[in-house]
């Protein structure tokens, strides 16, 4: 066994790269408290105050403190960037200093020139001129192919937040695999893994071959990278700050490559959590120490930045990462798969305060360690920044090594990755059927000219049917637009870095995704139970409805509406499956805005479910804004019919609750009375 | 039989054991000063609901239940006793946790027909968080427009039935936070075998909209909720004279 090895259980991974068995054969659960953490260590206060600092500084230069102009941000493009090396035990910024945002061109050359000029930047000369003449862009790829239909869908929102000018993200790379292995293991790998590909050369082995030349390259590079700190990752990592430190570099390469919609880190911390048992054994660290480490590892996620355009940050309500690192879940030998690195995560909630980023995502279990579940509600209660997932429903689809990608998108680590899609605008879908194609805010033809609804009432057959037709034409026009998006991402902008970080054949998901389910479900049981009434302008289209009469409304646990939101669900799923999907991709379809419903209002007309015009949509698959009236578990209970195997990319439900409604406060409530007569 | 139900509450997490179904009834003899569901007096009007509908529903949520079960609350559901007391039987029978939320008011010691329905009710009540009011019965008939001797008697009858008992107590400013009728209070809540929680319940005015909803003067206009620190010092005081009670009784016994 190599020497940095010694002390671990050998097994397939030896030979293999399969950070799972090497984590299988050598974890050590941990069923106990959060009493054996640590608090930080007065350089981890120190480097967090500089990071404090310049978050202000940021913000009082409106959002950007620096941005580069002249280079394009690549694994190489800078040299090294500190806060205070001296204090930092993990080192790696995106450029040459903190704060300062890198440029990402090969997503799309306009979108990062108005990044720069949005925020006060003009892109160099030099680099625009380059891009204009001699390097093509995913986004000039996707508009060289895409025809009128998709860009008027595009233009009307009927599809929207398509990644055709940005990087598509959601893509995890196995950044374990470069602390466990070291490059040189992992290019060895590769390169074998380029032979075995053959010498019949169809498109797909021209391809294949090509993107593992191209993954080669980016791994010598990450080398390159790493030594520009000081570093020699070209072997693997001997003990718990060098697994930290080799895990964060091959994340960091991927931040500094691709500005994605969402770049999150996988499944790190009982991983990490290995070397730090070896460690602790070995008095080569305290807990202290590893404590500090992670907390450093953490500020660098929390100062991860990318350059975006206003508009891109109000789709979402915000300037995210999702660098989501899903922790926790069981085993499916039973064992848990919490160590006390999850503890040690959920503790920099402590020893840096609360943060959105990284967005730590706990994979609920109801099996998982009473210690660990409580530790999970005391810092949820007390920091709201904990993400929770079901690991009960995901465990059985993807085995005990998958993670989270953004906030919902459950993938196999270094096995699956998916390819982004943005999502379908349904309730738009209804109104197009309605009024045979004609979008009812821009009076354009967008959809094909089928017959409109006609007559003073709506009959809710008549509806379903035209409806079913039209989400038949959708699910075309959508699905060819991804297509097009993901060809040209794979041409244009391949994310090297990451998916050298992955198997040769790796499962892709082939995301699609839909907005205004609840929208859908309440207009078509409003024309189905009650009496609804089409309202016409001079054009003699459908601009709003009369709605006589009461109708059972989504989210409330009633089976007459909810059996309609999950008809839809499952009729639209069904007709993405017959389309062709680029790259033997598998669809999945989400459920699942979170932060664009205000922007989707603003574009779709007045609803037969007596939603007006402009209206926010509801987020996700929760029900429209007060029509639950039967209290939170009753709404839960609607959300939680929808089918997991026809929304496999998630099912969000936003839910707030103030605490005095989650139960009873300790210090008010006697509980278990405890009358000692001893006392 | 029907129910006339005020409303129910499929996420309830305050009113008993675990997350909980809590189907409010309507009706209340009571008049508390302080009653921030005056909505639920009136004994008609509400949903009209089946106990084969309440509990169906329960089913199609039970999975949510799964450390809690179901609460009888209101307005005050002794009120329904027959209907309350089919619902509970049926409960039962599908192995789900009743909990009846009362201030006990209906009871009387002395009526054996009533006894007969009471000892009927609590062969199927697994708990019963029961509001006392006020300790003192002059206080109390000034608080809520009635007696509380029979309040107390039936604290005494469901502990000797050994049926689980949490006493809930509203804290108000100048009303019941005293301490002699805390310490009052503890005294004799102490004496009760079963007891298993005391949950002090601080005044808050959520209610006062309520009235002005229906048209009604709010009697407790001005008061200010009470602070957290007041609960807790509330709180004390009922548990030491409990404790105080536990040891007399000890020493009673070992007499």
């Amino acid at each position: 066994m190599r020497s940095e090895w010694n002390g671990f259980t050998g097994g397939n991974w030896e030979k293999f790269v399969d950070v799972r068995d090497f984590i299988q054969k050598n974890y050590t659960p941990y069923e106990g408290d959060d009493s054996f953490l640590a608090g930080p260590t007065q350089n981890t206060t120190d480097l967090w105050a500089q990071v404090m600092d310049l978050t202000k500084k940021e913000r009082e230069a409106g959002g950007v403190l620096d941005m580069d102009t002249k280079i394009v941000s690549t694994l190489t493009s800078h040299g090294p960037g500190y806060l205070d090396k001296d204090k930092e035990t993990i080192v790696g910024f995106q450029t040459d200093k903190p704060f300062k945002r890198g440029m990402n061109v090969y997503g799309g050359l306009r979108m990062a020139m108005k990044a720069c000029e949005d925020n006060g930047y003009k892109v160099d000369e030099e680099i625009v001129d380059f891009f204009s003449k001699h390097r093509k862009t995913h986004n000039e790829g996707v508009f060289d192919v895409y025809d009128a239909e998709i860009r008027k869908c595009r233009s009307n929102h009927i599809v929207t937040g398509l990644p055709d000018a940005y990087g598509r993200g959601r893509i995890i790379g196995d950044y374990r695999r470069v602390a466990l292995y070291g490059t040189d293991f992992l290019i060895q790998d590769k390169l074998a893994q380029k032979e075995s590909f053959g010498n019949v050369y169809t498109d797909d082995v021209i391809r294949g071959k090509e993107e593992i030349s191209e993954q080669i390259k980016a791994l010598k590079e990450l080398t390159a990278m790493a030594k520009v700190y000081g570093f020699d990752i070209s072997q693997p990592a001997k003990n718990v700050q060098e697994a930290i430190q080799w895990t964060y570099f091959g994340y960091l390469g991927a931040v500094k490559e691709q500005n994605g919609a969402a770049m999150s880190l996988g499944r790190t911390a009982t991983f990490l959590d290995v070397y730090a048992e070896r460690d602790l054994a070995a008095g080569t660290f305290t807990e202290e120490q590893i404590q500090e480490f992670i907390d450093h590892f953490v500020m660098k996620l929390r100062c991860v930045k990318f350059a975006r355009t206003p508009e891109y940050n109000q789709i979402f309500a915000g300037d995210p990462v999702w660098v989501t690192e899903s922790l926790g879940g069981m085993g499916v030998d039973g064992r848990t798969l919490v160590s006390k690195m999850s503890f040690r995560y959920l503790n920099t909630l402590n020893n840096l305060g609360t943060s959105p980023e990284p967005n730590l995502t706990v994979l609920w279990s109801t099996k998982a360690p009473m210690g660990w579940k409580q530790f999970c509600a005391k810092m949820s209660i007390k920091s709201s920044s904990i993400q929770y997932e079901n690991d009960d429903m995901m465990r059985p689809l993807h085995g005990d090594d998958y993670g989270i990608a953004c906030c919902v998108s459950s993938m196999v680590i270094g096995k699956e990755m998916q390819f982004f899609g943005a999502r379908a605008n349904l309730a738009k879908c209804l109104l197009y059927a309605i009024n045979g194609g004609v979008d009812e805010c821009t009076g354009v033809q967008v959809g094909p000219k089928y017959r409109p609804v006609e007559g003073d009432v709506l009959d809710y057959d008549d509806v379903m049917a035209k409806f079913d037709d039209m989400m038949d034409w959708l699910a075309g026009v959508y699905v060819s637009a991804l297509n097009i998006i993901h060809y040209m991402h794979d041409k244009y902008a391949y994310e090297r870095i990451q998916m050298a970080l992955h198997d040769r054949d790796v499962k892709r998901y082939f995301a699609t995704g839909v907005a205004g389910l609840s929208i859908v479900a309440d207009s078509l049981s409003a024309i189905k139970y009650a009496k609804v009434k089409p309202v016409r302008n001079e054009q003699g289209i459908v601009v709003s409805y009369e709605t006589e009469g009461d109708f059972p409304k989504y989210g409330n646990n009633d089976d007459r509406v909810d059996e309609i939101a999950t008809y839809i669900v499952t009729t639209f799923m069904d007709k993405l499956r017959k389309r062709h999907v680029y790259r033997n991709g598998i669809p999945t379809q989400s459920i699942l805005t979170i932060t664009s419903n205000v922007t989707y209002g603003k574009n779709t007309g007045d609803t037969p479910c007596g939603r007006k015009h402009g209206a926010p949509f509801a987020p996700g698959a929760n029900p429209l804004h007060k029509r639950d009236t039967h209290g939170a578990v009753a709404s839960l209970a609607s959300v939680a019919k929808i089918p997991f195997k026809d929304a496999q990319d998630g099912i969000s439900n936003t839910f707030s609750i103030i605490p005095g409604a989650l139960g009873k406060e300790d210090q008010v409530f006697a509980g278990d009375i405890d009358l000692d007569l001893s006392k | 039989m029907v129910g006339h139900i005020h409303s129910i509450e499929t996420c309830g997490t305050v009113d008993g054991p675990g997350m909980r179904y809590v189907v409010f009834f309507k009706g209340c003899p009571m008049r508390c000063l302080y009653c921030h569901n005056p909505d639920t007096w009136d004994p008609q009007g509400g949903e009209e609901h089946t106990v084969e509908d309440l509990l169906e529903q329960y089913d199609s949520l039970k999975h949510f239940y799964a450390n809690g079960g179901i609460t009888a609350t209101g307005g005050e559901p002794l009120m329904q006793m027959d209907f309350l007391t089919e619902l509970f039987e049926k409960a039962k029978e599908k192995g789900i946790h009743t909990c009846l939320d009362t201030s006990g008011v209906i009871f009387h010691q002395d009526n054996p027909d009533l006894l007969a329905r009471f000892d009927r009710l609590m062969k199927v009540t697994d708990l019963v968080m029961l509001d006392i009011k006020h300790i003192n019965p002059d206080e109390h008939q000034k608080l809520c427009k009635q007696p509380n001797e029979n309040i107390l008697d039936f604290a005494r009858y469901i502990d000797e039935k050994g049926i689980d008992i949490w006493i809930r107590h509203v804290i108000v400013k100048d009303i019941t936070l005293i301490d002699d009728y805390l310490d009052e209070l503890g005294y004799f809540i102490g004496s009760l075998k079963h007891l298993k929680a005391l949950d002090v319940l601080p005044y808050h005015n959520m209610g006062e909209v309520k009235y002005q909803n229906l048209g009604m003067d709010y009697p407790l206009k001005g008061m200010e909720p009470l602070t957290k620190e007041d609960a807790v010092y509330a709180r004390e005081i009922i548990l030491k004279a409990a404790r105080r009670r536990r040891q007399d009784d000890a020493a009673k016994e070992s007499d």
